[in-house]
C-alpha cells in the first residue's frame, strides 16, 4: 500500500529524473537496440554453429540412415556406444590417444618451465631477444609443414637424425624412425615440444616478471645462490600459472595431435598410431557409419570435459588458483 | 672459537665469493650452451629444407645437402609455380586469409565492444552463451551436416562464413575495452554519436595493439588450415588451399606409394619445360618454403605485440 509521503518522494524522484517507473525491459532495449543490432545477430550465429550442431547428438542413439529425416530414425539406445567399447580398434585409438596427449602435455610443461627457468637467467637482454624470436617462429607453422620437416628430417635416406647418430658412432646402420612402433609417441611428443616449447614459455615468463623482486634480494642476502632462487623463488613463484595451464590441458586429454598421425600412419605402426579423431574420421568418411562416428566424438568431448571439470575440482580442493 | 683470525676469515670470504664467481661463470656457459642448441635446432630443419629447395632436384638424391645447395637452381620454384595448381591454390590461401581476417577481426571487435558496455541489458546473458560456446562442440559428423545444409560445400564460402567470430579473441579484446576509460565513450555519447560510430571512430583505434594481435593469431590461423579443404572443399580442385596441395604431396609420398608423388612431380617437372631435374623431394622441399614465407614476412612485424601472459589473463577472467 503506498501511503501518501511515499506517493510524494515517488513523484519527486521520477520528477528529478532519479527512477523511471514506465522503463519496462522491452524499453530498455529498444533504447539500446543499437548495442543489440551489434551483438544479437552475432550471438546468433555462434548459436547456430556451436550448439546446433548439438542436435546431431540423436544420431548416435539412433540406425541413423542418411536418406531418411532426422525424426523418422529407429532408436537403438546405447547400442553404438556399447559396441565402441567391444571394439578392439576403439580401444588401441583410446589408448594411443591418451598416451600421446599426456606424453606431449608432460614433456611440453617440462620443457617449457626450464627453458622459461633458463631464459629468465639470460642477462644479456639482445641476445634473450634473438632466441625468444627463433623459439616462437614454429608456433606459426602449420602441422601440414611440421608434419613434412619430421618426416624428412627421420628419414632412412639422408635424414638428419640418422646422419647425426651414426657420425657419432651409436648406430651402424639407418633406423627407420617412423616404422618402428616403440618410437612413435616420442616421436610426435618431441616434436611438439620443438613447435610449441617457446611459444608455452611466454606464459611462464609472464608470471615470472611478476614475481616480487625483493624476494630475489632478501635470498641473496642470505646467500642463496642461482639454483636456489630458481628452484625456492622463481618455481613456486609461477605455480599458479602452472596449475591453470595444468586444469586447461586435461580438457583435451583426448585432443591428441592429429596431423602427425594422420600423415605419417602407415601399416607398421598402424597400432600405436590409429587416434580417436581418426577413428571418427574413418568411421563417418570412409564407411559413412555416421551414428558409430558420432557416438566416438560424443564420448570425446565428455570425456574432456569431465578432465576438466575434475581437474578444476581438485585444484579447488587442494586450495590451488582455478580456472572456473 | 677463540682463535678467530682476520686473514683467515678474509680469505675464506674471498674463496666463498671466487666459488660463487665460478659457479656463476659455469651456469651461464651451460645456460647459453643449452638455449644456443635450442635455436639451432629449431632453425635447422627449416634451413635445410631452403638448401633442398635451391639445389638440383637429381642431385639432391645423392645426398648430403646440410646449409647450403651444391647445385644451385631456381628449377624448383619455376616447376611448383608452372603448374596452375600450385598458384591457384596459392591464390584461394590469399584471398582466405584477407577476407577472413579482416570481418573475423572487425565482428570479433564490434561484439567484444557491444558487450562490454556495462549498462547493456544482454550482456550477461549473451556473454554466457558465448563463454559456454568455447567448451562445447557437437564433433566432426554434426559439424560436417551443418555445413552440408546450410549449402556450403564445395564453396570459397566454406572458408569465411564459419569462422566469423572467435569466442578466445572476443574475451581477449573485451578485456582490453574494459581497461579503457569510460569518459571517451561518455563524451562521445553526449556529443550524439551512435553506438557503432563510437565503436569504429573511438574505439577501433585506441584497441589496435589488441587488434594487431588477434588478426596475427587469425591470418596465421587461416593461412595454415587444410582441414576445412579437406572436409568442405577437396571435391573442387579450384578451391585448394596451399596446405591441402601440400598435405596432398605430404601425404602421396609418405604412404610408401612413391608412384602418386612421383606422378605429381613428372607432371609438375613435365609443366616445368624439357630438361628439368626435379623430383618428389626438391618439390616438397620449394612447396614447403612458398607456404612458409609468407609467415616469415608478417611475424617480426607483429612481434612487438605478443602480449605477455595474456592468454592466461583472458580466460581466468
Amino acid at each position: 500500500m503506498i501511503t501518501g509521503k511515499n506517493m510524494y518522494k515517488k513523484n519527486r524522484d521520477i520528477s528529478a529524473g532519479i527512477i523511471n517507473p514506465k522503463k519496462t525491459f522491452w524499453q530498455k532495449i529498444m533504447k539500446q537496440r543499437q548495442l543489440v543490432y551489434m551483438s544479437l545477430p552475432l550471438v546468433v550465429y555462434v548459436f547456430i554453429f556451436k550448439f546446433v550442431p548439438l542436435w546431431g547428438w540423436t544420431m548416435a542413439f539412433q540406425d541413423y540412415k542418411p536418406a531418411k529425416h532426422l525424426m523418422q530414425q529407429k532408436w537403438v539406445g546405447l547400442k553404438w556406444f556399447v559396441f565402441l567399447f567391444k571394439d578392439r580398434e576403439f580401444l588401441l585409438a583410446l589408448r594411443n590417444t591418451v598416451c600421446m596427449s599426456v606424453i606431449s602435455t608432460v614433456l611440453g610443461y617440462i620443457t617449457a618451465i626450464i627453458i622459461a627457468l633458463l631464459l629468465n637467467e639470460l642477462k644479456h637482454i639482445g641476445l634473450k631477444r634473438i632466441i625468444q624470436t627463433v623459439s616462437y617462429l614454429p608456433h606459426f607453422l602449420s602441422w601440414v609443414i611440421v608434419t613434412g620437416l619430421v618426416s624428412s628430417m627421420f628419414s632412412v635416406e639422408d635424414g638428419t637424425v640418422n646422419n647425426i647418430l651414426m657420425s657419432l658412432g651409436f648406430m651402424k646402420s639407418p633406423v627407420l624412425w617412423l616404422s618402428e612402433p616403440k618410437y612413435f609417441w616420442w616421436i610426435i611428443g618431441w616434436t611438439y615440444v620443438w613447435k610449441e616449447v617457446g611459444w608455452n614459455t611466454i606464459v611462464y615468463l609472464g608470471a615470472i616478471t611478476a614475481i616480487d623482486p625483493s624476494l630475489y634480494e632478501a635470498a641473496e642476502i642470505d646467500g642463496a645462490g642461482r639454483m636456489q632462487k630458481m628452484t625456492h623463488i622463481t618455481l613456486p613463484g609461477i605455480r599458479s600459472t602452472v596449475i591453470i595451464m595444468m586444469i586447461m590441458s586435461a580438457g583435451h586429454i583426448l585432443d591428441a595431435n592429429f596431423e602427425m598421425p594422420f600423415f605419417l600412419q602407415n601399416g607398421m605402426i598402424q597400432d600405436v598410431a590409429q587416434t580417436v579423431d581418426l577413428y571418427v574420421l574413418r568411421y563417418g568418411f570412409s564407411s559413412f557409419n555416421y551414428a558409430l562416428a558420432t557416438a566416438a566424438g560424443i564420448f570425446k568431448n565428455v570425456v574432456n570435459i569431465a578432465f576438466l571439470l575434475f581437474a578444476n575440482w581438485i585444484a579447488k580442493r587442494s586450495g590451488e588458483e582455478r580456472l572456473i | 672459537m677463540t682463535d678467530f683470525n682476520v686473514d683467515t676469515a678474509r680469505s675464506e670470504y674471498a674463496d666463498a665469493k671466487r666459488r660463487t664467481v665460478i659457479s656463476n661463470h659455469v651456469f651461464n656457459g651451460i645456460n647459453f650452451i643449452i638455449l644456443t642448441f635450442l635455436v639451432v635446432v629449431t632453425l635447422y630443419p627449416f634451413w635445410n629444407t631452403v638448401a633442398l629447395s635451391f639445389n638440383d632436384g637429381l642431385d639432391s638424391l645423392r645426398g648430403g645437402i646440410k646449409f647450403r645447395p651444391r647445385i644451385f637452381t631456381w628449377q624448383n620454384y619455376k616447376a611448383v609455380f608452372a603448374t596452375g595448381a600450385i598458384f591457384n591454390a596459392f591464390r584461394v590461401s590469399v584471398m582466405r586469409t584477407i577476407l577472413q581476417t579482416v570481418l573475423n577481426v572487425f565482428l570479433t571487435s564490434m561484439l567484444a565492444y557491444s558487450l562490454s558496455r556495462k549498462e547493456y541489458v544482454l550482456r550477461r546473458p549473451l556473454t554466457a552463451i558465448l563463454v559456454v560456446s568455447m567448451y562445447v562442440s557437437a564433433g566432426l559428423i554434426p559439424g560436417y551436416f551443418l555445413i552440408r545444409n546450410l549449402g556450403l560445400l564445395n564453396k570459397f564460402s566454406v572458408y569465411i562464413v564459419p569462422n566469423l567470430i572467435d569466442v578466445f579473441n572476443f574475451i581477449l579484446v573485451r578485456t582490453y575495452i574494459n581497461t579503457l576509460p569510460d569518459s571517451f565513450i561518455e563524451s562521445a555519447r553526449i556529443d550524439g554519436a551512435g553506438e557503432f560510430r563510437i565503436f569504429v571512430r573511438i574505439i577501433m583505434p585506441l584497441i589496435v595493439p589488441t587488434i594487431a594481435m588477434v588478426a596475427l593469431f587469425v591470418a596465421v590461423g587461416a593461412w595454415n588450415s587444410w582441414f576445412d579443404t579437406y572436409l568442405f572443399a577437396s571435391g573442387k580442385v579450384n578451391l585448394h588451399s596451399l596446405q591441402y596441395v601440400l598435405m596432398e604431396f605430404l601425404q602421396s609420398s609418405q604412404n610408401q606409394s612413391h608412384s602418386a608423388a612421383d606422378a605429381g612431380a613428372l607432371a609438375i617437372a613435365g609443366a616445368g619445360g624439357a630438361g628439368s631435374m626435379v623430383t618428389p623431394v626438391s618439390i616438397r622441399a620449394a612447396i614447403t618454403v612458398v607456404a612458409t614465407v609468407p609467415i616469415l614476412i608478417v611475424y617480426p612485424f607483429m612481434q612487438k605485440y605478443f602480449i605477455v601472459g595474456i592468454a592466461v589473463g583472458g580466460v581466468k577472467e
